[in-house]
């Protein structure tokens, strides 16, 4: 049993990771969800062999299931749950403004980056016209 | 004492349900509301540095639950160092944020966030278990969410999604080492897991100990893993942006300075790890600083880098080197959250805060120039400010342990820091701007800005100062600070208590 869900929670986590590196926020979202399913399946498998509810004054104490796991792992689906809403909204408001939900890259990047060519078009034309000098130098 | 434990976390969270209740009616209620519940904050956070540093550690079991059932939360003197420091930055920046008016005007959900992430700051430092510190980040990284998209411009979206997206994942990956560290040991409790842990078999112990640093040092922005700060940070709205840059990363590095010292014993304690992760964050940091032409966004890379040097003194693991990070950190949160106040402020007097459109703000405003220049000398680590006091701290540990390499390059990246430093203050504060602003810049307050804005940067600033002018005795309490975390047993027996 253990096996099959820690091989469910690798599925799981493995379809996640690659829709993450999708470009369209509507993917990654669905990548954010399984890779949350895939921790909390897992936190589930960590109280080892499954038993009886815990419930106190019915059955056999020695025979319950942990209650612990499933506690957090309620918790972190409630948070998990919550956030991805807040990324739903996000890309609503992101489809709202550019009619598109691709995460771009950063403008400041891509601004440094041509910069550069800038910079190695100014230092390309200097020397053009150095090598032009030394041409009509010689002549 | 005890019951003032939980005091700084519960505080922020009840004022920010008030805070959404009277939101709709007025904002002057809020203001008040904010203001009080982090000025009682603050005030408790000193009342329990004191209590921790006089006394013992101060423990509260919640609900009445023995330690390791139920969740603990506990105050040493570092969790006093880091709660007193975070107030006071949250204190300053509100007041900041109101002055400024903006988004906190504008949006009603501003201050029941702010308080939320107060709460979420307060309890990651105070929590004594490892599940709960994963819901105190995930309170703190909420609020930040809605704090870093409020607005909602193209811009914060995009690098917003970014932020989430990285952090959700950072999330789920601490959900995995918890399940894994709960198969384990059978416990979340720091406590009992300190004493749990080294019973594992040597592999497993420096597995946990590694995939904990990879967890938080994505909140912390180490290098590998800091790529998503420097495009998220510089475009949420200004006081936001400073309060990100104080706390946030620094709420990380205190996590991994807890786990690795706490759980971890001294045989499966990744050091060597830790120093070439911080020699690289250090130097990939700074290099990206230089590169850049925003004030915001060399402000951004140069978190990064101010990281490596926390990182570089953790991960010596001796006391010197311990005291050393403790006193980094807090003089950092205070630098770099006056540095990006002061942006805030350059931001509106000159319209933007790229270097090539702002410019001779200094015959203008000479008073943001004077609020500049006292943060950016310490944060370069000139003498005799506190930052040079900080890194003359690691830099000796760093000697003491013969880590000359280490030690080399952060003397190499702290010359940098000076020459983005200057950067900064030739672009803003000199010369004349070779491009038009965005905005318009407002120049209509003689002082350079509302006197509320002013007088909250000029506090943050004088805290700076007084670190440099009480170095002597902060010092000497983050050495106490230290020997309490090389003594992980302390910490047991304060939590535990009795128990066999």
């Amino acid at each position: 049993m253990t096996v099959l869900v820690a091989f469910v929670a690798a599925v799981l986590v493995g379809c996640g990771t690659w829709l993450l590196l999708q470009r369209r926020l509507s993917r990654i979202i669905i990548g954010v969800g399984l890779l949350g399913h895939g921790g909390n399946l897992l936190l589930m498998t960590s109280g080892g062999r499954r038993g009886t509810a815990p419930l106190i004054g019915i059955g056999d104490p020695a025979g319950y299931s942990d209650p612990l796991p499933q506690a957090l792992a309620l918790t972190a689906i409630v948070i998990t749950f919550g956030i991805t809403t807040f990324l739903l909204a996000l890309g609503f408001r992101s489809w709202q403004l550019t009619n598109d939900d691709v995460v771009e890259d950063d403008v400041e990047d891509r601004f440094i980056s041509h910069r550069e060519q800038v910079d190695r078009d100014i230092a390309d034309e200097i020397a053009a016209e150095a090598a032009q000098a030394a041409e009509e130098d010689r002549r | 004492m005890n019951a003032l434990v939980p005091l700084p976390i519960v505080i922020p969270l009840l004022a920010a349900a008030v805070s959404v209740i009277v939101g709709r009616r007025s904002r002057l209620a809020q203001r008040m509301i904010g203001v009080l519940a982090l000025s009682m904050t603050t005030a408790i956070s000193i009342a329990l540095l004191i209590g921790a540093d006089r006394s013992n550690i101060l423990v509260t079991q919640s609900g009445g639950w023995p330690a390791p059932i139920g969740i603990s939360l506990v105050v040493d003197r570092l969790s006093g160092i880091m709660l007193v420091t975070s107030a006071l930055m949250l204190l300053a920046v509100l007041l900041f944020a109101i002055g400024q008016g903006g988004v906190e005007r504008n949006h009603v959900s501003f201050h029941p966030m702010y308080l939320v992430l107060a709460s979420g700051v307060a309890a990651s430092l105070t929590t004594g278990d490892l599940f709960n510190l994963f819901v105190a980040f995930e309170m703190m990284l909420a609020a930040s969410y809605v704090l870093i998209t409020m607005g909602g411009r193209a811009d914060q979206v995009r690098s917003g999604m970014t932020y989430v997206v990285i952090s959700l994942v950072a999330s789920t990956f601490f959900v995995v080492v918890l399940a894994l560290i709960y198969t384990a040991t059978g416990t979340v409790n720091f406590a009992d897991l300190a004493g749990r842990i080294p019973q594992l078999p040597q592999g497993t112990q420096v597995m946990f100990a590694v995939a904990l640093l990879v967890v938080f040092g994505i909140k912390a922005g180490l290098f590998p893993l800091f790529f998503w700060l420097p495009d998220s940070y510089p475009t949420a709205p200004g006081p936001v942006t400073a309060i990100f840059a104080g706390l946030l990363t620094k709420v990380g590095v205190y996590a991994i300075i807890r786990t690795q010292t706490l759980l971890f014993p001294p045989e499966s304690q990744p050091g060597t790890l830790l120093l070439v992760v911080a020699a690289l964050t250090m130097a990939v940091g700074v290099f990206g600083a230089i590169a850049q032409d925003d004030m915001k966004r060399i402000l951004s890379f140069h978190i990064v880098s101010q990281i490596g040097y926390m990182i570089f003194a953790l991960g010596l693991f001796t006391v010197a080197g311990l005291a050393a990070a403790v006193f980094y950190t807090f003089n950092n949160i205070i630098l770099k959250t006056s540095l990006l106040l002061v942006a805030g402020l350059v931001e509106r007097r000159g319209g933007s805060s790229r270097l090539s459109e702002v410019g001779g703000l200094v015959r203008g405003a000479p008073l943001l120039g004077l609020l500049f220049a006292l943060p950016a000398l310490s944060l370069a680590g000139l003498p005799p400010f506190g930052g040079f006091v900080a890194k003359f701290a690691v830099f000796d540990a760093g000697v003491r342990s013969s880590e000359w390499v280490v030690v080399g390059v952060a003397a190499f990246v702290s010359l940098l820091t000076l020459y983005s430093m200057t950067k900064i203050w030739a672009g803003v504060f000199w010369g004349d701007p070779d491009e038009r602003p965005r905005q318009r810049p407002d120049t209509s307050d003689s002082l350079g800005g509302p006197a509320l804005m002013l007088a909250s940067t000029a506090a943050v600033v004088v805290i700076g100062v007084a670190v440099m002018v009480c170095a002597r005795p902060l010092y000497s309490l983050s050495e106490r600070a230290a020997t309490d975390l090389m003594e992980p047993l302390r910490y047991v027996a304060a939590v535990l208590g009795d128990r066999p």
